[in-house]
């Protein structure tokens, strides 16, 4: 009652002078306009005008306009890094999400005996920074100094050589698997968390078992969870770069400078100082990037209404 | 024979320097008549800068540079000298290419090898030492290395070290399985085959496709793939040398005969050390990596002149070696070259050589406490005798890419592929020709 005549008063006071805008809202919103367009927008407006011109070691800059996007949607080598990481896609991060969602159901289902242990030690690779776990895995993977020559010696056996060209990308799915599996695990046990416990417990008083459970009201009740955390996988298969950055020391013809995308693109700006390409490079596969969460977000929405 | 060879040798080295003294004299700047009055100047500034103090970062990856920064320091107490190793090779160009890109964060001087310098010079991005003094320096340094730092008229480096070809060999393997220490490439080959025979751990050498060894391999072959002729550039990968080389070292790649172990990597050293690889072939600046990398092979470890060709021929090639560059964007560049003639010209030349390297300037490797003296790591070997000899083999002629660093960067993506598939090295030195043509065209080099 008393806040009828104050949210009225403003209202009133707009009507009585319509050509004064209130700024103090932007106010509020400024400092993180601020810092957004400085460290969001800057950068990509910037990335989009390199894209623009051409450097070259004789004959300087040159405004060519959309000549590089040309070349980049006519370039093979940029399309195979596209298909390697697609492919990565569509094999990796189904795994790692099943295997997240049976941790996670594990863990909900309260049958587990010694649960946030498990749950800790799940996550743990997580908080291990993605270069340690690289060169970590790097280590095992060695045939010669590393654990797989280790278990060589001592079996007398001669496993295949994950860092091999035909099974790096396996063995890079294997260390992205290993450090995201207890992330994706955390998205989805906290949506269960939410679940309300009533309905268990309704479920059970109708004879439903644990399996039944899960199907009919855990499962639809991750559904949002699940679609993040498969949006944010799909990103993350798109910009795959630390693990073949750092492996490629160890396996330096099985990973070519176009291995990824992102690999691409820092192999042209950094080591054949072509900027502008670079830029091309990345700016293209970030759109790609943007379709295909798009999409899948919005397949996954239809889905949910 | 060889006299004749070496006179050929000599003559083929000044018709390039007076090649390049001409080209010197088209620019202007290096007439005799004003020389006194700049060096007196540039050397007083010299002592001034240094008398002033300051402070200089130093990128480099060479060993010996540590002792050189100390005794520099305690001479000059007031410059204060940050040594950093930002990398070998390629990682440091990278970086060294961010921070000109960036503008910030540069070095004062870098370490820059021979093959990448006329790239980091043709973009500008390290300063022509002409007008510090450097062209004074004539004869103070072999031809080779002299010759290497030149590019377009401009001096864009100090030679530091020079790396002409030797054959390193773990005598202890060599005589465990009593191999004879080849002297051509066919008995290398062979001995490649029955050193892995004996003992299938070892082998004769590492390769995972190394860019900078396999020029050096055309290059003693007698290949010339690059032809540079200012901004007209030529790549052809099919000459005689290079299919001499490809032959023979195909029969290593493809008999599993070379250790899977990429150079300077953790297993490298540890092959190095317990005798699993056996040999290397490669610069003259190896000693003081071996001593201070792989102190395992203390007592082990030899040098033999490079196998050849022929039977009882005498060619060898460079392989590495470098220079201390000064980035154009550098603070202090007069203290850093200041530190630069320390470390390339003056008392730093004695030190580094103290501590193992091979230097680039005439007077020492012509100084008979360099050439006698005895390496305990090597069991007391005259290893520098060796190693001179091979300085004055080196093939003439030789030529890199304007933009080296660029192709050996995508060497593995092309070659690579020959040690792991069934791709031939000479299918994959045209895919790498290709790729390097490519690119050429791109940065706008006239292709031929």
């Amino acid at each position: 009652m008393v806040a009828t005549p104050r949210a009225g008063a403003p209202s009133g006071r707009r009507a009585a002078s319509p050509g004064r805008r209130s700024w103090t809202g932007w106010r509020f919103v400024g400092p993180f306009m601020a810092v957004f367009a400085l460290v969001f927008l800057a950068p990509i407006a910037y990335s989009i005008y390199l894209s623009l011109f051409r450097t070259q070691l004789i004959g300087g800059t040159t405004f060519v306009g959309a000549d590089n996007y040309v070349k980049a949607l006519g370039d093979p080598q940029f399309w195979s890094a596209f298909g390697r990481v697609a492919l990565f896609l569509v094999v990796q991060v189904p795994i790692m999400l099943f295997l997240a969602l049976l941790v996670a159901l594990a863990i909900d289902s309260g049958r587990l005996y010694g649960a946030s242990f498990f749950r800790i030690s799940v996550f743990l690779p997580y908080a291990v920074p993605a270069v340690v776990a690289a060169l970590m895995w790097g280590f095992m993977y060695g045939t010669r100094f590393g654990l797989i020559g280790n278990l060589n010696d001592a079996l007398g056996v001669s496993l295949p050589d994950p860092l091999s060209s035909d099974l790096i990308l396996a063995s890079i799915g294997n260390i992205v698997t290993w450090e995201f599996v207890g992330y994706n695990m955390l998205i989805l046990y906290s949506a269960l968390r939410v679940v309300n416990p009533s309905l268990y417990e309704a479920a059970e008083m109708d004879g439903a078992g644990q399996l039944r459970i899960v199907w009919a009201i855990k499962l639809p009740a991750l559904r949002g969870a699940l679609l993040i955390a498969t949006i944010f996988s799909i990103i993350g298969s798109f910009q795959l770069f630390n693990e073949p950055a750092i492996l490629r020391d160890l396996a330096p013809n099985a990973i070519t400078t176009y291995f990824t995308p992102n690999y691409y693109a820092y192999s042209l700006s950094f080591r054949g100082q072509q900027f502008n390409y670079s830029a091309t490079v990345a700016i293209v596969m970030g759109v790609i990037t943007m379709v295909i969460a798009y999409v899948v977000q919005l397949r996954g929405m239809r889905k949910g209404a | 024979m060889t006299t004749t060879r070496r006179h050929a040798l000599l003559l083929g080295a000044a018709l390039s320097v007076s090649l390049f003294a001409t080209a010197c004299g088209s620019s202007g700047g290096t007439g005799s008549g004003t020389a006194a009055a700049t060096q007196s100047a540039s050397a007083d500034d010299l002592q001034a800068a240094l008398d002033a103090g300051g402070s200089i970062t130093v990128w480099a990856w060479e060993p010996t540079l540590k002792q050189v920064v100390a005794d520099f320091q305690t001479k000059y107490p007031k410059v204060k000298v940050n040594l950093v190793n930002a990398g070998t090779g390629n990682d440091q160009y990278t970086a060294l290419q961010n921070a000109v890109k960036a503008g910030s964060g540069l070095p004062d001087v870098a370490q820059i090898e021979y093959y990448a310098l006329p790239q980091f010079a043709l973009g500008k991005a390290v300063t022509d030492l002409t007008a510090f003094g450097a062209d004074k320096l004539d004869g103070t340094f072999t031809p080779g290395p002299w010759n290497s730092v030149h590019s377009g008229g401009g001096i864009y480096g100090l030679p530091m070290d020079s790396g002409p070809m030797a054959l390193f060999y773990n005598k202890d393997v060599f005589d465990k399985h009593k191999i004879e220490v080849p002297k051509t490439w066919e008995e290398y080959i062979a001995a490649a085959k029955k050193l892995h025979e004996a003992d299938p751990k070892a082998y004769i050498t590492n390769d995972v496709g190394d860019a900078g060894f396999t020029t050096s391999m055309i290059w003693q072959a007698g290949g010339k793939p690059y032809k540079v002729d200012g901004t007209k550039v030529g790549i052809d990968f099919g000459d005689a040398g290079t299919q001499k080389f490809t032959a023979a070292w195909q029969q290593l790649v493809s008999g599993k005969l070379v250790a899977p172990v990429a150079s300077w990597s953790d297993a490298w050293y540890k092959g190095l050390g317990d005798g699993t690889i056996a040999t290397l072939v490669i610069g003259a600046w190896m000693p003081a990596n071996l001593e201070t990398g792989v102190k395992a092979g203390a007592g082990k470890w030899r040098v033999a002149p490079m196998p050849q060709w022929e039977s009882g021929g005498k060619a060898t090639s460079e392989n590495g070696g470098s220079s201390l560059a000064i980035p154009e964007g550098a603070a202090d560049k007069k203290l850093a070259y200041a530190f630069l003639k320390y470390a390339n010209v003056d008392e730093g030349v004695q030190a580094r050589v103290d501590g193992g390297a091979f230097p680039a300037t005439t007077a020492q490797l012509n100084a008979p406490e360099f050439t006698d003296k005895k390496f305990p790591y090597f069991g007391d070997q005259q290893v520098n005798q060796v190693l001179a000899e091979s300085a004055g083999q080196v093939v003439s002629g030789w030529s890199y890419l304007p933009y080296q660093v660029y192709a050996n960067s995508v060497f593995n993506d092309t070659v690579g592929k020959a040690y792991i598939s069934g791709t031939t090295l000479q299918d994959g030195l045209k895919a790498w020709q290709d790729a390097s043509v490519k690119y050429g065209q791109e940065q706008g080099f006239t292709m031929q």
